[in-house]
């Protein structure tokens, strides 16, 4: 794209009837639109920070400011978005929710919406869900509790658990990593704090769904999850956003540390409305024999750059990232992995796949660091890109990849599918699935259920 | 008429060119019926024409199912209309199982949340499999991906079994078979055969008619059906050449 074809973005006619909902906004705390010390000053104040944290809240503001828009190799589009017009802090003002009794109706009605079956609504049982910038409702399984699992919001993890909380936050994901890393470190809020003692293996994978419910509202959730010694623990993290007319800006951290022999799973399934700008940073600190795996799943929104990285510190240890990514007409999908190696036989997995729909764009972006010096070090990098018609375009950075194949659906293949009675936004659908299908295996069944769905709306508002 | 596709003074082409220069044919229910005919005649042109292609345009004439036009209708439409084409080339779908393929064609004629019972299903499925002589392990594969020309074929007559049309037209389906993968295509085209079904079966050669005796032959020439018999006219085509009814077409 021009960069004058960017300036004026073509309205995106993209059916998300599934996220298009919203709530009246009835806030009880609003820090205003733009952001400055004050901003600041009002964030800590509303959420009683202690004082380390408003120091380095203010410290991040710093850095946000005087760092540029990475747009020397990111894309132009990022200028268009004005940081002043955004309101940096909402809240419900209400305490976390700890029952599902206890759940408000229309954060119930909200699940209610997504398509969530019943069946998945009771295995739900052990979410923490985000409504807006605090967790409107957390019930963690009790069975997980008695195990001395600590899963809360960032809020009470900052302030209930500060010795193992300010050991590891800000030190995989240093404030300074990059613009938005330190926009994130300023006015973070929400977001899920998991410590899982040494050797306890979380059966049920904890899980949060996150929504944006106030126009202009960005959300910049705030996630450590701290793994100790021989401990498992798989984290399922799910967006959908409601439709607006003005852009919508979500920038998040995540930060992992998986201590020695520890496992980290993290799968995101996001869908976010096409005018949200999703600027995120994640990564995972490896320790010796450890594994982290991400799987990410991207769909929808104008503009998002995400590349879920593993610093593989210790001997042995082990990174993965699984992730497609959907760009659908007038969307950018800006997304990869990095995988640094900093020790002997340390191993590294990436495959990615993307699709692009229409005027969707979508970029990979990998890298991967193996110095010289290390011994028995191993990386398998895989990325599949699919185009559907004529004007989509794919890229990859760098050009060299260990396998990678662009494929089209064909008019041929649609044809084929059609005559068989299938609509050409099923038969399309299915195409999809069938490409991102030996990826989705590897899912947790209730999620590559979602993410089924989650395409064939997609891929049904897109044909017309 | 009721019970027949027809096809009447039909002209088409593809960018322009017109390939089907007013063709006529009527397929009564319950029949098979071979077109044969040099390549270049317009046979493939037909059997796309009828399955609402998007490159072909109709210039003139009608195909009529049943009575009813299915000229306008989209692809999709036709097909749950009754109307199904065995493809010369079926396209590979990676990563969707044959099983997985044919539930969704079939949910695809049901009313809305009235999804196929997977047991019900699979009963089906099975019941086809044994029918035409397939392996079970056949619809786990994924659809037409890396298969042999033979499985391909095998595959096409599966779904045709599966999704029981009123009227199927087979296009070139003996092209790159060896005389085992012909026998098995032709005996599950044999098993099919009935009075609820019409068979239209376009070939170059006439050894696959040796497998699939033919009610009708038609012979088609430069677009046009140039002459019909019964089925000794395939054993008349083959002894005397195309040359033979391409000077019928002339005169």
């Amino acid at each position: 794209m021009s960069d004058a074809e960017l300036q004026e973005k073509p309205d995106l006619q993209i059916d998300q009837d599934q996220g298009n909902f919203s709530y009246p906004e009835d806030y009880a705390f609003d820090a205003g639109t733009g952001l400055t010390d004050k901003t600041i000053d009002y964030i800590c104040d509303a959420k009683e920070d202690p004082d380390w944290v408003r120091e380095f809240r203010k410290k991040a503001l710093k850095v946000f400011d005087e760092k540029p828009l990475p747009t020397h190799w990111a894309s132009k589009d990022l200028e268009n978005i004005h940081f002043n017009d955004f309101r940096y802090y909402l809240s419900k003002g209400a305490k976390p929710k700890r029952s599902w009794d206890e759940v408000p109706d229309d954060v119930k009605k909200t699940f209610e919406r997504l398509g969530i079956p019943e069946k998945e609504r009771a295995f739900l049982a052990g979410v923490e869900a985000q409504f807006d910038s605090e967790a409107a409702y957390s019930n963690i399984k009790k069975a997980v509790a008695e195990q001395g699992v600590i899963f809360v919001g960032s809020r009470e993890g900052l302030k209930d658990h500060p010795e193992i909380f300010k050991k590891w936050f800000g030190k995989v994901i240093p404030t300074a990593d990059n613009k938005f890393s330190a926009l994130n470190s300023a006015v973070f809020s929400g977001g899920s704090f998991i410590y899982v003692p040494k050797g306890v293996k979380v059966k049920h994978p904890l899980q949060a769904y996150f929504r944006i419910n106030a126009e202009n509202f960005g959300q910049f959730e705030r996630t450590l999850i701290i793994v100790d010694e021989g401990a498992e623990v798989t984290y399922m993290e799910g967006c959908t956003a409601p439709k607006f007319d003005s852009v919508t800006l979500h920038s998040a951290v995540v930060e992992l540390v998986a201590m020695k022999g520890a496992k980290i799973q993290y799968i995101t399934v996001q869908n976010w409305s096409p005018n949200v700008f999703n600027l995120v940073t994640k990564r995972g600190l490896a320790h010796e024999e450890s594994e982290i795996k991400w799987i990410d799943c991207n769909i929808g929104s104008r503009l998002t750059m995400k590349y879920p990285g593993v610093i593989l510190k210790g001997r042995k240890a082990r990174g993965e990232v699984l992730s497609i990514a959907l760009a659908n007409n007038g969307q950018h999908q800006d997304t990869g992995a990095k995988m640094i190696h900093a020790a002997d036989e340390t191993t590294s997995n990436i495959i990615s796949k993307s699709i692009s729909i229409g005027s969707g764009r979508a970029t990979y972006r990998g890298l991967v660091h193996i110095p010289r010096h290390l011994k028995g070090c191993k990386n398998n990098t895989e990325c599949d890109a699919l185009l559907i018609n004529t004007e989509s375009r794919t890229d990859t950075y760098p050009a060299i990849v260990t396998r990678g194949d662009v494929s089209k659906v064909s008019a041929e293949q649609i044809f084929y599918m059609q005559q068989r009675g299938l609509s050409e936004g099923q038969a399309m659908s299915l195409s999809v699935n069938g490409f991102v299908n030996d990826l989705v295996r590897q899912f947790p069944m209730e999620y590559s259920v979602e993410l089924k769905r989650l395409i064939d709306l997609e891929m049904e508002g897109s044909v017309g | 008429m009721k019970n027949a596709l027809e096809i009447k003074n039909l002209k088409a082409g593809i960018g322009g060119t017109e390939i089907l220069h007013g063709l006529n044919l009527t397929l009564p229910k319950g029949e098979v019926h071979a077109i044969m005919g040099k390549n270049g005649s317009g046979k493939s042109t037909l059997a796309k024409v009828m399955a609402g292609h998007p490159d072909y345009e109709v210039t003139a004439g009608d195909v009529q199912l049943d009575g009813k036009t299915i000229l306008g209708l989209d692809p999709d439409v036709r097909a749950r209309e009754g109307l199904f084409l065995a493809f010369q080339y079926p396209s590979e779908i990676p990563g969707v199982t044959i099983a997985n393929f044919l539930r969704a064609a079939l949910n695809a004629r049901r009313p809305e949340g009235q999804e196929i019972d997977a047991v019900e299903y699979y009963n089906e499925l099975y019941q086809k499999m044994d029918l035409l002589k397939i392996d079970r392990s056949f619809t786990s594969r994924a659809v037409n991906d890396g298969f042999s020309g033979g499985e391909k074929k095998k595959n096409e007559i599966l779904q045709m079994a599966m999704l029981e049309p009123k009227y199927a037209v087979l296009d070139e389906t003996d092209s790159g078979l060896d005389i085992d993968a012909l026998k098995i295509v032709a005996h599950g085209v044999n098993s099919l055969r009935g009075p609820k079904l019409g068979i239209l079966v376009i070939t170059h050669y006439q050894r696959l008619l040796d497998y699939i005796v033919p009610d009708v032959v038609h012979v088609m020439v430069d677009g046009r059906i140039v002459k019909s018999g019964p089925k000794e006219l395939a054993l008349e085509m083959e002894k005397k050449g195309y040359d033979w009814v391409e000077n019928l077409a002339v005169a």
